[in-house]
């Protein structure tokens, strides 16, 4: 780009154009600078909206958020904004020091390393299932297990709610063979596995209809060829299919973990992070801060939070694009 | 008819499967072609229907244990629909019972009749329709710039687009709350439609799609004299359908399922979108009403999953294409 705009003083112009080619050379150059400059206007024009939109409601609040995190600004510091004390990293230090949080961050990670590979592996099984196992009304398969990611948490917690009852829905089909099912919502063993399965039910589909994406991409030569040599199914999948799967696999998860790290509609419309902060997540703790007016501490439980993302997303970015 | 190295040491034994296939070749594609392809060669489909004669038992487990996965999912929608039909006194009777036992709608006709659920039910109508309405335009319009213009800043735009997608949405929250507050938005619907008129998602969504334009439509269209506006309304947009339809569905999903923000934000009955209503129900002094909450949840889901399902091809492709929910 540069080079064009303003040619440096010492490169000769091609033998041809030595003689008559100066003056209009130049004034190319220099229609091409309004051409170009016309160009940006009307590409940042097209952008207008959404940079309007961007940076008013999610670039904006990232940044003050971000201000925020190293101020001790609460929620009387509203009408005065600049009256708060700068305190440095101290909010951060204060989080790293109050067990509440450090509890959240156990909860959550609980919550991370059952519910990502459980997640991860039913949908893949379905998603094989669905692929080679059967020959049809295999779009009601996938409308059926989709169904619960198009459905609202706040309609599907009422119904839920009264499923895991002491006595509902759950414990009498457990009853059937044999277990006395626990009452999930208020234990603090069970409130997590509960809401576990609850969002292993809400995401499967997703993860399953990626899957499946994938699972058609594989190219059948390779498979017919492994079957020719002699491969029985399991051998097939665990050698070529899994493999080739591997890009969609990271892809799944990648997008599956930014969602449970921020796990919070689950608890707080099943059990409100109880009972005994045992299904207190990082995001709602950070909520409750916000609700408590401690503006400053909550935005650097927020931060963390998202470095966590942050850091996670490209991690697994990086493993992907390196079997590229 | 390679095997790629991953594939390393096999029995030399063939499977009993394959070695049933006789000689000829092609009945060996069996499970080899794509779920999904109506189309393939008379020979891999009397080759598939052959296989499908030979492994009738696993087909059959199969099968079996996905009606009961499909069931153990459906369950809850299940006990949801009978349960909105049912009298308080056999809700709350143990042991549970599964039919309604004395059918009854009265748990409907209190959302109708008493609870205004005609406003609520139109102010998600309005926040989502006015919500996919600025996605398809404002994404398509950056999309179109980020993928097909030269701009000074553009690489960096790009960059704080992708950036956004991993911010957790609790980092914004407040700001904005304090924001749209001191605005004086809060309870109308600027607020509940404002903050999600342009989602990265849809930006990153219509970029990828119009990147695969190919130059040379657009250089023609230039070329004939058509203005970038016009190459964008008579070029671009006619060929963006799929993306559109995409973006436009998964916009309407959120939307209509969105809470959190919506119960913040609206703190007027007038202005309660359907899920805040449900939850301000369900907490307050109606929280032991199962029937009503129960017909409530039904009242909620009912449009989106008539949506899903008329409309479920293209939810699915736009969730394999974008792997975003």
């Amino acid at each position: 780009m540069a080079t064009t705009n303003a040619p440096p003083a010492g490169t000769k112009p091609p033998a041809g154009t030595k003689s008559a080619g100066r003056p209009p050379a130049r004034a190319k150059v220099r229609a091409g600078q309004t051409r170009r400059r016309r160009n940006a206007l009307t590409a940042w024009l097209f952008a207008l909206p959404f940079v309007l939109i961007f940076s008013v409601f999610m670039l904006g609040p990232l940044v003050s958020s971000f201000l925020m995190s190293f101020t001790d600004f609460t929620s009387r510091d509203i009408e005065n904004p600049l009256a708060v004390g700068f305190v440095g990293t101290d909010q951060y230090a204060a989080l790293f020091r109050n067990p509440q949080f450090l509890h959240s961050v156990l909860n959550t990670a609980y919550f991370v390393v059952v519910g990502i590979p459980l997640t991860t592996v039913l949908a893949l099984a379905l998603a094989v299932a669905l692929n080679n196992g059967i020959t049809r009304f295999r779009t009601a398969f996938r409308v059926g297990f989709y169904t619960p990611v198009v459905t609202s948490i706040v309609a599907v917690a009422v119904v839920w709610r009264f499923i895991l009852q002491p006595d509902g829905l759950l414990n009498v089909i457990l009853g059937w063979v044999g277990i006395a099912g626990p009452d999930w919502l208020n234990s603090t063993t069970w409130s997590m596995p509960a809401l576990i399965l609850l969002a292993v039910w809400r995401n499967l589909g997703t993860l399953m209809i990626i899957f499946l994406a994938g699972l058609q991409a594989v190219p059948g030569d390779i498979l017919e060829a492994a079957e020719v040599d002699g491969a029985n199914a399991w051998q097939r999948f665990m050698r070529i299919t899994l493999p080739m799967l591997r890009p969609t696999l990271l892809l799944g998860t990648v997008l599956l973990s930014v969602g449970f790290l921020q796990f919070f509609e689950e608890p707080f419309v099943m059990t409100k992070g109880g009972p005994l902060d045992s299904t207190l997540s990082v995001s709602y703790f950070t909520y409750n801060q916000f609700g408590f007016g401690k503006y400053g501490l909550a935005s650097a439980a927020s931060y963390v939070l998202f470095v966590a993302i942050a850091l996670l997303s490209l991690l697994q970015f990086r493993a992907l694009r390196s079997k590229d | 008819m390679t095997i790629p190295e991953t594939s390393a040491p096999l029995p030399a034994a063939p499977a009993p499967a394959a070695a049933s296939t006789g000689t000829e070749p092609a009945a060996v594609v069996r499970g080899a072609v794509p779920a999904g392809s109506t189309g393939g060669s008379p020979q891999q489909r009397n080759a598939r229907r052959r296989s499908s004669r030979r492994a009738p038992a696993r087909r059959t487990l199969t099968y079996a244990v996905l009606v009961v996965a499909v069931a153990a999912t459906l369950l809850p929608f299940a006990w949801m629909f009978l349960g909105a039909f049912k009298t308080q006194g056999e809700l709350l009777r143990r042991p549970i019972t599964w039919w309604p036992e004395q059918p009854t709608l009265d748990n409907f006709l209190v959302w109708f009749n008493e609870l205004h659920i005609g406003t609520f039910f139109l102010n998600s109508v309005v926040v989502a329709v006015f919500t996919v309405l600025g996605n398809l335009l404002f994404c398509s319009m950056v999309g179109y710039a980020l993928a097909k213009m030269d701009f000074p800043g553009k690489r960096f735009l790009f960059l704080l687009v992708m950036v956004m997608l991993m911010v957790p949405g609790v980092v914004t929250f407040v700001p904005l709350f304090v924001m749209v507050s001191k605005l004086g938005l809060v309870s109308t619907y600027p607020a509940l439609i404002l903050p999600f008129l342009a989602a990265p998602m849809g930006v990153f969504l219509m970029r990828q799609f119009i990147m695969g334009i190919p130059d040379s439509l657009i250089e023609a269209a230039r070329i004939d004299g058509a203005g970038e506006l016009r190459t964008f309304l008579r070029i671009v947009m006619p060929l963006c359908g799929p993306p559109l339809a995409t973006l436009g569905i998964l916009t309407f999903l959120g939307s209509w399922n969105n809470f959190l923000w919506p119960l913040v934000v609206a703190q007027t009955e007038d202005m309660y979108t359907l899920p805040v209503a449900l939850s301000l129900y369900s907490t307050g002094q109606n929280a032991t009403d199962y029937g009503l909450l129960l017909a409530g949840s039904v009242l909620v889901i009912t449009p989106i999953i008539l949506l899903f399902v008329s409309l479920q091809r293209y939810f699915i492709q736009g969730v394999a294409a974008t792997g975003i929910k």
